[in-house]
């Protein structure tokens, strides 16, 4: 197993496109790293630069202590899982776990060894001996996986591995997935692995780091709590989470001499901490405020701000409530548990209701850049 | 009951529709059941009774066609036109191959004007090719051979099956050939494990269409054979005709039925094939 380090890396297309910019990244011996992002935002590019398949323009690509930038994929000592599995339909299971191995050369006997030792670590004795149509997709996805696997690499690449199956298949996947990560280290071969996806939650359940990129550019890497809880700019704290955190321009006023902010004709104080924190000047800003931080009952610890907005509309969970209302003219989203229900039985469309915002859970962001400020 | 007026509606238009389809299938197939017919017939047979019936089975005329009036029977014709069709398509498999690999996934200088030159020369009548073609093989001092009818296959030349196996290849998803070049595979190993068996289904399609035309080929042995011993079965065919004044068209006819065999069989043999495509990548949700 290897470190992974990326410095400075770029991609320009020949029609001078330039994908990715300048990309500084350490992925650490054995760490489970999550590229998210949206469509387009170049994290299948650079995981594609790591395996080989894509040239890089510029910057420095080192698996272990070894600079890879020219060398042949099969020489970065890498593994990577496909979306589409891309599993060699004429080949049985066993013979495509074994395909890259007998390739470099390796003796029959160890062939043999490592496939059924992978076979066994995914629980798919039973399927070596058939073809790639005989598969389910769940199959054919753990396949991939052991094809990975057998190679004993120094870096593992996922590509959107599980966005081909279907829900409730994808939730097993990813726990199994996690397992193998968790098994593997505990056997004494961790695995360093680079995952990408566009699936927050995927990214979030998974990921020992998060790496969040947009239009090339890394947004922000950190633990998915440090993510969640501490988002660098406006587009983490509105990728990650769902319903989405709601973010809103608001502006800084005072009255009677108390710091707070103005959003939508309501007046909300600023909790000391963050008034304190607030860079002088500041008079227009992106207040963030996650929907779970908007409640239907004011909290009993009384740190909540009570507000009256106009319900839009309800959608039901089972377990939560997300309701969309207005406060004036702008748009929010509460995630009121199921206990607090009883609040809103019976509430009209267009009716008013007390909605109770907890400030102190708020992150403020420059308006122009979304630069987190406090 | 209206279930059952529909069942019924449903039989008599099912029945409607495999009539009509078997009456043109008969009209379509009608000359090859006459010639199958005719071959049991004699001369006057022929030219009298409209119906591909015969009126007796005997089958003298195919005997006799066979032997032929020349000293060689059809077994050495047959024979030659194997030592033809076998090599020729070996060679036309390769090439082929080779070239649509190169055209469907290298970036070379030159690729785009070098594949339209390709395709231009699919549009170009063969007769024009035909006079320059034969004066070069004579310098080459290979007329009377097989190998004018070979050799030019080794270079790519039947640009139609290049464009066939380049359109079947670009169909096909490179995930399978960057999981190779992962796993190790330089570009010869790609093609031979992974292109190759993905391209089996075109592979045999050129195979056919080669194996057929190149039994059907007049024209090109017309030319460069002169030995009646190096003649295969087409040229044979036109000579039994004009060997003797009085033709026995019972015989010639039979032995065109038995010239029919090896295409009709090869095509059966690889129809299963022609349906197989790309489909069957493994490469499903």
């Amino acid at each position: 197993m290897a470190q992974l380090s990326l410095r400075k890396i770029e991609k320009t297309y020949p029609n001078g496109f330039k994908a990715v910019h300048g990309v500084d990244l350490e992925v650490r011996d054995g760490e489970f790293m999550v590229f998210v992002g949206p469509s387009g935002c170049a994290k299948s590019t650079l995981l594609r630069m790591i395996a080989g398949l894509e040239s890089i323009s510029a910057g420095e690509l080192h698996i272990g202590n070894k600079l890879v930038n020219t060398l042949a994929p099969k020489q970065r000592g890498i593994a990577m899982v496909f979306q589409n599995y891309a599993l060699y339909p004429h080949m049985k299971v066993y013979e495509n776990l074994a395909f890259g191995l007998k390739l470099a050369g390796t003796p029959k006997a160890e062939v043999d060894q490592r496939v059924r030792h992978a076979a066994k670590l995914l629980e798919m004795e039973h399927l070596l001996d058939r073809y790639p149509k005989q598969l389910s997709g769940g199959q054919a996805q753990r396949v991939a996986v052991g094809r990975a696997i057998v190679k004993k690499p120094e870096v593992f690449l996922f590509d959107e591995p599980l966005s081909n199956l279907d829900a409730k298949l994808r939730a097993s996947m990813r726990v199994r997935l996690t397992d193998l990560h968790r098994t593997l280290r505990e056997q004494g071969q961790p695995a360093t692995v680079v995952y990408v996806t566009h699936d927050q939650v995927e990214a979030m359940t998974m990921g020992e780091r998060i790496c969040v990129l947009k239009e090339g550019v890394i947004q922000q890497v950190d633990t998915p709590t440090a993510l969640y809880d501490r988002p660098a700019n406006a587009f983490v704290a509105s990728f990650i989470g769902s319903p989405e955190m709601n973010l809103q321009p608001a502006t800084v006023q005072s009255q009677q001499g108390e710091p707070g902010l103005l959003l939508g004709g309501a007046w909300l104080p600023l909790p000391p901490a963050k008034a304190a924190a607030l860079p002088a000047g500041v008079q227009t800003l992106s207040l963030g405020l996650r929907p779970e931080h908007i409640s239907a009952l004011p909290r009993p610890a009384g740190d909540s701000t009570p507000v009256s907005g106009t319900l839009r509309s309800l959608e039901h969970m089972g377990n939560e409530v997300f309701v969309h209302f207005d406060l004036g003219a702008v748009p929010l989203t509460a995630r009121v548990p199921a206990d607090q229900q009883h609040a809103l039985v019976g509430a009209a469309r267009g009716s008013a209701h007390g909605f109770h915002l907890q400030m102190g859970a708020c992150h403020l962001f420059d308006a122009s850049s979304g630069a987190r400020l406090c | 009951m209206s279930t059952a007026h529909a069942d019924h509606a449903e039989r008599s238009r099912a029945l409607l529709r495999t009539t009509v389809l078997l009456a043109v299938a008969v009209l379509m197939l009608y000359p090859l059941l006459w010639l199958v017919g005719a071959s049991f017939k004699t001369n006057t047979e022929i030219f009298t009774e409209v119906g591909f019936w015969p009126s007796k089975f005997d089958f003298g005329a195919y005997a006799k066609g066979w032997k032929t009036s020349t000293e060689y029977t059809f077994a050495t014709y047959f024979l030659n036109s194997f030592l033809i069709t076998v090599p020729r398509i070996i060679v036309t498999v390769i090439s082929c191959v080779l070239v649509a690999y190169a055209f469907a996934r290298f970036e070379f200088w030159g690729k785009k004007l070098l594949f339209s030159v390709m395709v231009g020369t699919m549009m170009l009548p063969l007769i024009v090719l035909r006079l320059p073609q034969y004066l070069m093989f004579k310098e080459l001092g290979w007329l009377d051979t097989y190998l004018p009818l070979i050799v030019p296959s080794a270079f790519a030349t039947d640009t139609f099956f290049v464009f066939m196996l380049v359109q079947f290849l670009r169909g096909i998803p490179r995930d399978m050939e960057e999981a190779a070049l992962i796993d190790g595979c330089n570009a010869v190993q790609m093609l031979w494990h992974i292109i190759v068996p993905l391209l089996k289904p075109a592979i045999i399609s050129v195979v056919v269409f080669q194996f057929i035309w190149t039994m059907n080929d007049f024209m090109g042995p017309l030319i460069y054979l002169s030995s009646v011993e190096k003649y295969p079965v087409s040229l044979a065919l036109k000579m039994s005709i004009g060997a003797t004044e009085e033709v026995e068209w019972a015989n010639v006819i039979a032995i065109s039925v038995v010239a029919l065999i090896p295409s009709v069989a090869v095509f059966f043999m690889a129809q299963k094939h022609f349906i197989e495509g790309a489909s069957s990548s493994g490469i499903k949700g």
